[in-house]
């Protein structure tokens, strides 16, 4: 084999991309289409400037993944790196989202609500506006390179610049304070990092939206692989009623008048015409198929204007097809949707939505943490008596400082204090001042008499002592521990 | 391409690869295009990499990276960062220290990192000492325990050979001087003094004679003499009574080198913080307030 077979298309080794010009198309699927479309790029553009009031000791951003202080701030709920099973949470939700989605309306998620669906899309309807519909492009594409030809795919590639580098530039707003860096940003003053994620995203955009396209789908996404898996023959796709279409015909009264068999599909083409990856739904499901149900929309046309009834091609299950091929009635598409496993997964989907918003609420916004001084574990004093260290980390998770009184329960002839103290000082408690939103840290000892070799379990107690009545925030957080005589 | 006859499938109409497991045949698929371009892009990009980038035994990259070479620049640079905090503890006077919470932290710290190097040979990794090594962490002190003190003791040692200034003091060996009876009669008074054993008359005419000129009349010590103080519960040597007889008959006279020379001024001046932070520092300064950190640094395990 010479290194020319490797790229020469005919040798059946690499395959070149066939250019898809999909048609317009209006429709019922093409109006949810634009729904979801508009939704998910506002809810993308403008979250990060949705503002929100936290106080003097948090950011006022609705939204915000502080990765430089270690904070994740959704609205009302502010999570620290130790609670991030809340993010694993709800990226299992996601997962168990996207199987439910799968198992009742197949590849759903692909077709409609994928970024790499939404921009394409977004991306084609700046292609036909600038190059005209499906026929203008394809006549476009296969003329010379002109001048005229030149100044409209300058245009075309400018109009998705613009939106590739708006689309990176708003990653990076979910990351920082937006207004802020925005200023900074277009200042030249905003971090190399902000400016590299920019770039990437924008060139990512450009290239998958405009270029790329059903490309990524068939060879780079392994998500249509893991629902081939995932779907079943109940699963809703989008599925061509051959016994209702074959045999194809074009001359309808023609053959009619012959007296052939007619079916339902005249072969235009229109459901091929409008695929965005190009594919033709009649030769059955596949894995170029993103389930857009635009072929719906297209034939549904068609067969409006040949008065026939519509669904030629429509979202029908396996189970479903089988049953109306042999003639049964057409089922109602919601003993699709709701059957066993559909709503198993919505059942565990719920359930834990619900744990998650109950242990939410519960949680505790003060917490103590210890780790016993090791070397060495015991000190004797001067005055005889035993002394033990302890480092405490004490985490007031809440927005504002607060004030605790430190307790011992137990080992009732302990003192302790804290380095910022002097022994004199010690105390069966100490007061101390929490700054907000933020980890304090010290060296605690406690010190008791002599006594037999062993363990005594004491406990501490941080008790707020700044607690609004009739909330949780008086709660009191412990920890167990031991006094160590040797 | 290979010679055997090439096949079909039928409802792809994709060639066959020819490999069969249990009737399931692998498809030829074609690879798209750009795939092939990216994969060659790729060989391209690892040239020039091979000949940036060191690749080879002993041979250097175009670029003059190395990796020992980014570890020289990020020490530079760590140094560069942290000398204006360095600056300011040389400048700042010991006893001042603690005023700043934040610089004393930083010499705490930096004291830590100085003891883990030049100290735990004798004083142990969390500064505990054995015998005949002091216990940093307990509040008694030989030769003083503010913060000034433990400096001086740091720059000019103990009875460290070199240094004009070291902290000396000479315990006689009692063997030459009392008998073993009498010293037996001290070592049950010093038993007596710190709370072992009964008191003796005897053994108390004897100390006042022979000890009380530097260990005080009621034994309590005397820091200008390095002197210990008998009455507490801490035994630098051992506090038994076969531990004590040792130390009258033979006399102890442990050394501990000057640093001053050794060390540059502000890392001595960091383990005096450090040492002093342990939890049986004297007077001033108080030592430093709580830190507050970021939830993330260091929340794992804390050492102390």
């Amino acid at each position: 084999m010479s290194a020319l077979d490797l790229i020469n298309p005919t040798s059946g080794l690499y395959r070149k991309r066939e250019p898809v010009f999909p048609r317009v198309v209006k429709g019922r699927f093409r109006q949810l289409k634009w729904a979801v479309m508009i939704f998910c790029l506002a809810v993308y553009y403008i979250t990060p400037w949705l503002r929100w009031d936290r106080g003097a000791y948090a950011p006022d951003q609705a939204v915000l993944v502080d990765l430089a202080n270690r904070r994740f701030f959704m609205f009302d709920i502010e999570i620290w790196p130790q609670e991030f099973y809340y993010v694993a949470g709800l990226l299992i939700m996601a997962g168990i989202g996207l199987f439910l989605v799968t198992s009742a309306v197949g590849r759903a998620w692909c077709g409609f609500a994928c970024p790499q669906t939404v921009w394409t899309d977004l991306f084609q309807h700046v292609e036909r506006w600038i190059d005209g519909d499906r026929n203008a492009q394809l006549k476009l594409n296969n003329a010379p390179w002109t001048a005229a030809k030149l100044s409209r795919r300058l245009t075309k590639w400018s109009i998705w610049l613009a939106i590739a580098v708006a689309t990176g530039g708003a990653w990076i707003f979910y990351f920082a304070d937006a207004p802020t860096l925005a200023n900074q940003f277009i200042s030249g003053e905003a971090p190399f990092v902000a400016y590299a994620t920019v770039a990437v995203l924008s060139f990512t955009t450009f290239t998958l939206g405009g270029f790329m396209r059903e490309q990524v789908c068939i060879y780079m996404c392994p998500w249509p692989r893991i629902q081939t898996a995932m779907l079943d023959e109940k699963s809703l796709i989008v599925t061509y009623r051959d016994w209702r279409g074959e045999p194809r015909t074009q001359g309808v009264k023609k053959a009619a008048a012959a007296g052939e068999k007619v079916g339902d599909c005249i072969d235009c083409n229109a459901c091929v015409s409008v695929c965005p990856t190009g594919v033709d739904i009649r030769q059955g499901p596949q894995l170029g198929c993103i389930n857009c149900a635009l072929c719906i929309d297209a034939c549904d046309e068609v067969m409006g204007k040949l008065n026939r009834p519509r669904g030629l091609i429509d979202y029908l299950n396996l189970h479903d097809e089988k049953h109306e091929r042999a003639g049964g009635a057409a089922r109602p598409i919601l003993k699709t949707l709701l059957r066993p496993r559909t709503l198993i997964y919505f059942g565990i989907w719920c359930a834990i939505g619900i744990a998650m918003l109950f242990t939410l609420g519960e949680r505790a916004r003060l917490t103590i943490d210890s780790a016993q001084d090791r070397n060495p574990v015991v000190v004797t004093m001067s005055d005889g008596q035993v002394r033990n260290g302890w480092t405490i980390k004490m985490r007031n998770m809440e927005g504002r400082p607060r004030s605790v009184e430190l307790t011992m329960a137990g080992l009732l002839q302990g003192r302790m204090w804290t380095d910022a103290m002097d022994r004199k000082d010690a105390a069966r408690s100490v007061r101390l001042n929490l700054a907000a939103d933020a980890t304090t840290r010290l060296h605690l000892y406690v010190a008791a008499p002599a006594g037999p070799a062993g363990e005594t379990p004491f406990a501490l107690i941080a008790r707020p002592q700044d607690a609004t009545p009739g909330t949780n925030d008086g709660r009191e957080a412990a920890r167990d521990i031991k006094f160590i005589r040797q | 391409m290979t010679d055997h006859q090439k096949r079909i499938d039928e409802a792809t109409g994709t060639n066959l690869v020819g490999h069969e497991w249990d009737g399931i045949e692998e498809l030829d698929t074609p690879l798209p295009r750009w795939w092939v371009y990216i994969f060659a892009a790729t060989v391209v990009f690892a040239a020039g990499y091979v000949v940036a980038y060191p690749s080879f035994p002993d041979t250097a990259g175009l670029t003059g990276w190395s990796s020992r070479g980014q570890l020289d620049q990020t020490l530079k640079a760590e140094t560069t960062a942290r000398a204006p905090r360095l600056d300011a503890i040389a400048s700042t006077r010991i006893e001042a220290l603690a005023a700043n919470p934040q610089l004393m932290r930083s010499a705490i710290e930096g004291g830590r990192a100085a003891f883990k190097v030049n100290c735990v040979q004798c004083h142990g990794a969390g500064a505990a000492g054995s015998k005949g090594y002091p216990n940093l962490n307990d509040d008694d002190w030989l030769w003083g325990g503010d913060i000034a003190a433990i400096e001086y003791t740091l720059q000019h040692g103990i009875r460290s050979p070199g240094s004009g200034e070291t902290r000396f003091s000479q315990m006689p060996a009692f063997a030459d001087i009392l008998s073993r009876t009498q010293i037996s009669q001290l070592v049950t008074h010093v038993q007596a003094i710190s709370g072992q054993a009964k008191p003796s008359a005897a053994g108390a005419l004897l100390f006042a004679e022979n000890c009380a000129s530097c260990h005080g009349d009621a034994g309590k010590g005397l820091r200008e003499q390095g002197a210990p103080n008998l009455t507490d519960g801490i035994w630098l040597y051992g506090g038994d009574r076969a531990a004590l007889t040792q130390t009258i008959s033979k006399a102890r006279s442990g050394v501990m080198p000057h640093w001053e020379g050794r060390l540059p001024r502000v890392t001595i001046k960091m383990l005096a913080a450090y040492v002093h932070s342990l939890g049986g520092g004297e007077g001033n300064p108080a030592p430093a307030a709580p830190v507050t950190a970021d939830a993330a640094t260091g929340e794992a395990n804390v050492g102390s």
